[in-house]
């Protein structure tokens, strides 16, 4: 569904990824793991086009989209959830998550269909988005890329801040997606261990580049790796 | 007691005008975080246009609505061409652009039409009302202009709140990266809401024209009152631009009334330093705290 | 100590030497050209006065004020006041006038040093309009819409009898330019100018550094009072007249472009945006002459080149001319260097110009 080609990106003379290649099959859930400023982020905003790639090539459903521009790529159902929730705090939760289906038109979700998958959002519906905890707004915030019916999901760090229950609650969550619409999941994360958890697949970086792409149960098993990049 | 009364619905009038420039330029401030010092310039040129379309075809509604349009054509190709290049810059390059684009357009204005100032049609009577045996300093036009700004503001309301569209411009202007993530084409929300702006400010033209009579120079000061409107009010707020045009129009309409008509840009200049140094964000913004 | 008094030393023998230089010049120039041109001349030196301190504020502090022509009209007045009123001689009535627009400068400085941006841009707009409208509130002392007129300065005797009024004047304005060169290239070169930069490049790191961020604008402003004072003093000498027309809000927005085109905080950069802003009238009035553009065409021409060249600027060339000068010296020394690195058998260094940089301040040339 979604795979990535000898992906170069470079800010000036930094080169943040490179040339990193991986694949994400429908219904699965891939784990890019590392530590901070391994390149995880820049991986990310480079696929969805928020960055330029200086090489390399980004394909979604059989389409070459590494040139396109932001909403071009996200209209073509690759929906992302950026690093610290992107939340529009001036909206209230139900216009944000309108907001993520007008794109999709009569096509998009039903609003109902997020209250019943995270209920804390249907209580604060009318409430400014300024208002939610971190754990509410990561759920408006998944909510919000479910809205258009996306068949790949890019998750950057949604365990950032919340508490270990919160983030078990969201694990799960983002597992049952994938499974239930099979979604292209690719979930960047720090927290390792959760991340490994649900994922079918860990890709390991270090510095920009790929140390190890393996099955995600032969990654936990292996202590070196574990130790060396992944802090567990 | 007339004297004030009279100043007073004057202010109202003249406040209104006030409140529709603020409203160009808080619509343009919470797109792009740009203060269009051409926007006067922009509806001179519109107000021009208008008035030359009314001279050929002696049709008031015709010409305004052709200045509504060029408005529309005139804010939308001047982000798409102008804007769009330096959004990423500084902001004091958008300052100098803007300023720039202003002495351009006046100077444009000069060539094409001429420098000495020209009358304009109002669309109702200039007679003031006559009430109980005196006739009060307010018109039917007068009237006319306080309720066709209030009806553009409760327009633009409806607009940003409860249409899709008004809710992708608000996405573009509050959180424009985000936005893009969601498959919002921000570029456009940009654009239109520059074009939106311009129609506004070329309603503006249009109503003031009679009064000030049209000239490359005549809108420079309904400029500055539209910013100062804008400021008191807070540069975040569209509620906040109407409220603090008729303020302002009140206030000025006092001073000059009491004080002389001289003294009203000086007094403009205080109110403005006054906001500026005591409440930055405007009466009406939000508590967040904004770099003035 | 030594290291940095040697410095300081240097910076005054070169910001003397460059006055030297550039009052030679500007004597041999006066000398042999017509009084037509020495007016101009006069005219260039007391914008370059102004320029030089509205490049050191928007430039060096990165402050953008579009009041400078209402601080002009301050100095103005006062020399007219004086010279004209109370029969002061010419340069304590300068002087008086650089004093008076600094004390001006002081309020309108520390209100100004706490706004940024736009909302800096619009006050001073707010003002440049504002301020002289009171000419018109107290119309007996200012002289209303006529204004106030004084007489023209006569050379001293010492000169001889055939010592033209313009050229006079030209030294005069000259001698002020030489001023406010000496003055602001030593500001530039030192403390308070480093401290300019580091405030307008990352205010909250400065103020961490322990600069005083709030003071270090208003003294920027008010140091560009003064010179804008100065300048109007001059120009009301030149003239003979001070009057609100003389200062409209378009003048403000000229010195403006004149600052930008031609190179933001450089004091080479004011002399080119002073050159500009007396030849480009005459130019466009000979190429409207020989191209016979109607009256309205031929009016509007200067100010319609100084918006194209305002926009031009900021999203083609933002270092106008001085940037461009430098950028070109810059290629030009690559080349040479890389021409010798070959001659001698080393592999040539990349050329090509520096990427265009955002206004940068260093005062140089």
């Amino acid at each position: 569904m979604l795979a990535v080609e000898d992906l170069i990106t470079e800010y000036g003379p930094v080169r943040a990824v490179d040339r990193v290649s991986l694949r994400v099959a429908a219904g699965s859930v891939t784990a890019v793991l590392g530590a901070n400023g391994a390149g995880k982020t820049s991986l990310l905003r480079t696929i969805t086009g928020l960055v330029r790639a200086t090489s390399g090539v980004v394909t979604f459903a059989g389409e070459d989209i590494t040139a396109l521009a932001v909403e071009d790529i996200v209209r073509r159902g690759l929906a992302h959830v950026p690093e610290g929730r992107g939340v529009i705090a001036e909206l209230t939760v139900a216009e944000n998550l309108r907001l993520g289906g007008l794109w999709r038109g009569r096509d998009a979700a039903p609003v109902e269909e997020m209250y019943e998958l995270f209920p804390p959002l249907r209580e604060r519906c009318n409430q400014p988005a300024s208002r939610l905890s971190g754990g509410e707004r990561q759920m408006l915030s998944i909510g919000r890329a479910l809205m258009g019916r996306p068949q790949a999901l890019l998750l950057d760090e949604p365990s950032l801040g919340l508490a270990p229950r919160l983030v078990a609650q969201i694990m799960g969550m983002v597992r049952r997606l994938a499974d239930s619409f099979g979604l292209a999941v690719l979930l960047v994360e720090q927290n390792a261990r959760s991340a490994l958890s649900i994922a079918d697949r860990g890709v390991v970086l270090n510095l920009g580049r790929v140390v190890a792409d393996q099955d995600s149960s032969q990654l936990a098993a292996d202590e070196r790796l574990r130790h060396a990049y992944l802090g567990f | 007691m007339t004297k004030f009364i009279d100043l007073t619905l004057n202010g109202i009038s003249t406040g209104a005008i006030y409140a529709a420039v603020a409203l160009a330029l808080v619509l343009i401030w919470r797109a792009t975080r740009i203060l269009n010092f051409a926007q006067g310039a922009m509806l001179m040129v519109t107000t021009f246009i208008a008035s030359g379309v009314i001279n050929s075809t002696g049709s008031y509604p015709l010409g305004v609505g052709v200045a509504l349009l060029s408005g529309f054509v005139l804010g939308a190709v001047v982000e798409r061409v102008l804007i769009r290049r330096i959004e990423s810059a500084p902001p004091l390059n958008a300052v100098i652009v803007t300023l720039g684009l202003y002495t351009l357009l006046v100077a444009i204005a000069g060539m094409i039409w001429g420098n000495s100032p020209r009358a304009f049609p109002a669309a109702f009577s200039l007679r003031g009302y006559n009430v109980g045996g005196t006739t009060l300093l307010f018109t039917p036009n007068d009237t006319f202009i306080v309720l066709v700004v209030l009806g553009v503001a409760l327009l633009l309301a409806l607009l940003f709140r409860a249409t899709s569209l008004g809710l992708q411009m608000r996405a573009a202007a509050f959180a424009a990266e985000v936005a893009r993530l969601l498959g919002v084409r921000v570029g456009r929300m940009f654009t239109v809401g520059w074009g939106l702006a311009a129609v506004v400010g070329a309603l503006a033209g249009v109503l003031v024209a009679p009064s000030v009579f049209l000239g490359p120079n005549s809108f420079d000061a309904i400029l500055i009152s539209g910013f100062v409107a804008a400021v008191l009010g807070g540069l975040d707020s569209p509620p906040g631009a109407v409220v603090g045009g008729i303020v302002l129009g009140l206030a000025l309409s006092y001073v000059a009334g009491y004080e002389g008509s001289a003294l009203v840009p000086l007094a403009a200049l205080v109110i403005l330093i006054v906001v500026l140094m005591i409440r930055p964000t405007g009466l009406f913004s939000a508590a967040r705290e904004r770099r003035v | 100590m030594r290291r940095s008094a040697l410095l300081r030393q240097s910076t005054l023998v070169r910001s003397l030497g460059l006055v030297v230089v550039c009052g030679l010049v500007l004597l041999v120039l006066s000398e042999n050209i017509t009084d037509y041109r020495n007016t101009q001349l006069a005219e260039g030196a007391y914008f370059f006065a102004v320029l030089a301190g509205l490049t050191l504020l928007a430039g060096l502090s990165g402050q953008i004020s579009l009041g400078q022509g209402a601080l002009m009209a301050v100095g103005a007045y006062t020399v007219a006041l004086l010279v004209g009123n109370e029969q002061w001689s010419l340069v304590p009535a300068l002087a008086a006038a650089v004093v008076v627009t600094l004390i001006v400068g002081i309020p309108v400085g520390a209100v100004a040093s706490r706004l940024r941006g736009p909302y800096l841009a619009g006050a001073t707009l707010a003002f440049a309009v504002g301020l002289p409208a009171l000419a018109d509130k107290f119309p007996s002392l200012f002289g209303g819409e006529n204004g106030l007129t004084i007489n023209p300065p006569t050379p001293p005797s010492w000169l001889g009898s055939s010592f033209s009024l313009e050229r006079w004047e030209a030294w005069i304005c000259c001698a002020g330019a030489l001023i406010v060169l000496f003055a602001l290239y030593n500001l530039i070169h030192s403390g308070v100018g480093r401290s300019m930069r580091a405030v307008r490049d990352d205010e909250i790191a400065a103020s961490l550094c322990g600069l005083r961020v709030g003071r270090t604008r208003a003294v920027a402003f008010i140091i560009s009072a003064g010179c804008a004072g100065l300048g109007g003093g001059l120009l009301a000498e030149v003239n003979q007249l001070a009057q609100p027309g003389a200062f409209p809000l378009q003048l403000s927005l000229f010195l403006l472009a004149g600052v930008v085109l031609g190179g933001l905080g450089s004091l080479a950069g004011a002399v080119w945006g002073a050159a500009l802003l007396v030849f480009l009238p005459n130019w466009t009035n000979d190429l409207s002459g020989s191209f016979s553009l109607s009256g309205n065409v031929s009016h509007n021409l200067p100010l319609a080149i100084y918006g194209v060249a305002l926009i031009g600027a900021m999203v083609v060339w933002p270092t106008g001319i001085q940037g461009g000068i430098r950028t070109l010296t810059a290629l030009i020394r690559a080349r040479l260097s890389a021409r010798r690195r070959l001659r001698v058998g080393a592999a040539p260094e990349p050329s090509g110009p520096p990427s265009s940089v955002p206004p940068s301040a260093d005062g140089s040339g």
